[in-house]
């Protein structure tokens, strides 16, 4: 096995420039919940670790003057539930990266390495695509901004180009009338990797009609999917049950879901339906708190 | 490469090792440091028996490398004890008998600390969630659970 550098930059172009000029390859290495298993695992053989924990950026969670949040790439899951606004304005967004792993991987595990791992069952996901994050990405010709559901390509590729990575998040404030929720079915209590995902942020309008809604679901096809049919079907009702059963079918319609022995094909695309379905109520039920 | 030099805190004590990048946290513990306290079950943070704090934060020193802990204030089970005053988690656990084999146990015990230092009045399910990533092959954890809460209600008593 060859040794591998280690280097720890303090700003964004020191990281970039290190990205770029690394010969073989380089890895960023945030919580390391992922790397470090892969790394034991020999699936990767990386020139260079690049911990990214010493530039301040990736290490803040920021509520801003508008209510909206920029969320550190490193920061840890147990750093964001200890926090009572983002907990209290997005819990759909924290059950998300909370639901990653025990406490001890809670510790580490971070928004910018659930989401660059690539898995298409990444629990944070397919809330963040639900609430409308967007990510801010560095490389060498500077910054640029992206939805979080353009950052997957296939399992295990990002869009990210050489020398670029993820330094943080924005979580728009949260809309007035707006709620938000994630659920996961895993075949344990605790643990395991989720089988079905689905986020779901809407916002109602004082009679109770939805105004708005973003519908996305995890580990059902290669990316985590935003299911435009899904939102319609609810946008403009009180959620009644025809409403919920055309949320149920869209959601259905849109899985590509994988055979294996934690859920076949039929089941999975069944419950991505029944998880919609249960995930628009919680969202619906946070929406009229005020 | 040359080997990382890193200077830390360890149980309150400063500490000085070499490391190479892959050495995990866990590896410095047990390899460099004589701190065999710690135990590796899985190597990829399932497991649990490997549980450390490492800024205040409960994590798996299996998934935290070595290079990663300068100047990081480290906190293992070899800390956990007053000289020879054990914390009362560690009576606890033997007037109960909430361990067999006792692998899983030094991690068990970091975690449980962890918890009764942000909440002394958990509910059996938030024992049983907290502890979700320390898995027990022989105790069937409902001794750990027990041995945890009679702690915590111990400590509620003793602070009155
Ligand atoms: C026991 C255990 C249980 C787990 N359970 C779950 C679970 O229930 N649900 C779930 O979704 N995941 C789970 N995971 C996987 C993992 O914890 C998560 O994916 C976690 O969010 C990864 O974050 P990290 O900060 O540790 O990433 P790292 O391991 O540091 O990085 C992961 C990958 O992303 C890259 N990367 C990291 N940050 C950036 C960045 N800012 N820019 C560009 N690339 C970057 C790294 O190079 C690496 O390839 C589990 C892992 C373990 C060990
Ligand atoms: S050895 Fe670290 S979690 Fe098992
Ligand atoms: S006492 Fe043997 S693994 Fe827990």
């Amino acid at each position: 096995m060859e040794s591998i550098e280690f280097e720890k930059p303090e700003t964004v172009d020191q990281a970039v420039a290190l990205l770029q000029g690394a010969s073989g390859n380089a890895k960023i290495l945030a919580g390391g919940t992922d790397l470090l298993v892969q790394l034991r695992a020999q699936m990767l053989e990386p020139s260079v670790i690049i911990d990214i924990k010493h530039i301040e950026e990736t290490r803040k969670l920021t509520k801003n003057s508008d209510g909206s949040y920029t969320i550190g790439a490193a920061v840890a899951g147990a750093e964001a539930g200890d926090r009572d606004d983002i907990t209290k304005d997005w819990p759909g967004v924290i059950e998300g990266w909370e639901l990653i792993g025990s406490t001890q991987v809670q510790g580490r595990a971070s928004l910018g390495g659930n989401l660059c791992n690539a898995s298409p069952a990444g629990d944070s996901v397919p809330a963040m695509v639900a609430a409308g994050m967007t990510v801010n990405i560095a490389g060498p010709n500077g910054r640029r901004t992206i939805p979080v559901e353009d950052v997957t390509v296939a399992p295990g590729r990002t869009c990210l180009e050489k020398g670029e990575f993820v330094v943080s998040f924005n979580l728009p404030a949260r809309p007035a009338g707006g709620g938000d929720a994630y659920l996961r079915l895993i075949p344990r209590t605790e643990m395991d990797i989720a089988v079905v995902g689905c986020g779901v942020a809407i916002t109602l309008d004082d009679a109770g009609v939805v105004k708005t809604a973003k519908i996305s679901l995890g580990a059902v096809a290669a990316t985590v999917l935003v299911v435009e049919d899904a939102a319609k079907a609810i946008i403009g009702t009180k959620l009644d049950a025809d409403a919920m059963s055309a949320l149920d079918a869209a959601c259905q319609a849109a899985c590509k879901p994988i055979d294996d022995k934690r859920g076949t094909i039929e089941y999975r695309t069944k419950i991505a339906g029944v998880l919609a379905r249960r995930a628009v109520t919680i969202a619906a039920e946070r929406a009229g708190e005020k | 490469m040359a080997k990382h030099h890193i200077t830390a805190t360890l149980n309150g004590e400063p500490v000085e090792f070499l490391c190479s990048t892959r050495q995990t946290l866990l590896d410095v513990l047990r390899d460099e440091l004589n701190m065999t306290g710690s135990k590796e079950g899985c190597a990829s943070g399932d497991c649990g028996a490997c549980s450390v704090m490492v800024d205040d934060r409960l994590v798996c020193s299996c998934l935290v490398l070595g290079a990663e802990c300068d100047n990081k204030k480290i906190e293992s089970i070899e800390g956990m004890a007053d000289g020879e005053k054990l914390h009362p988690l560690q009576t606890k656990f033997l007037e109960e008998a909430a361990l067999q084999c006792g692998i899983c146990t030094p991690g068990v015990l970091v975690a449980a600390k962890a918890l009764l230092e942000r909440n002394n009045n958990p509910t059996e399910t938030e024992v049983r969630y907290w502890l979700a990533g320390n898995l027990c092959r022989c105790t069937g954890y409902d001794k750990i659970v027990r041995a945890v809460m009679n702690t915590a209600a111990d400590m509620r008593e003793n602070a009155k």
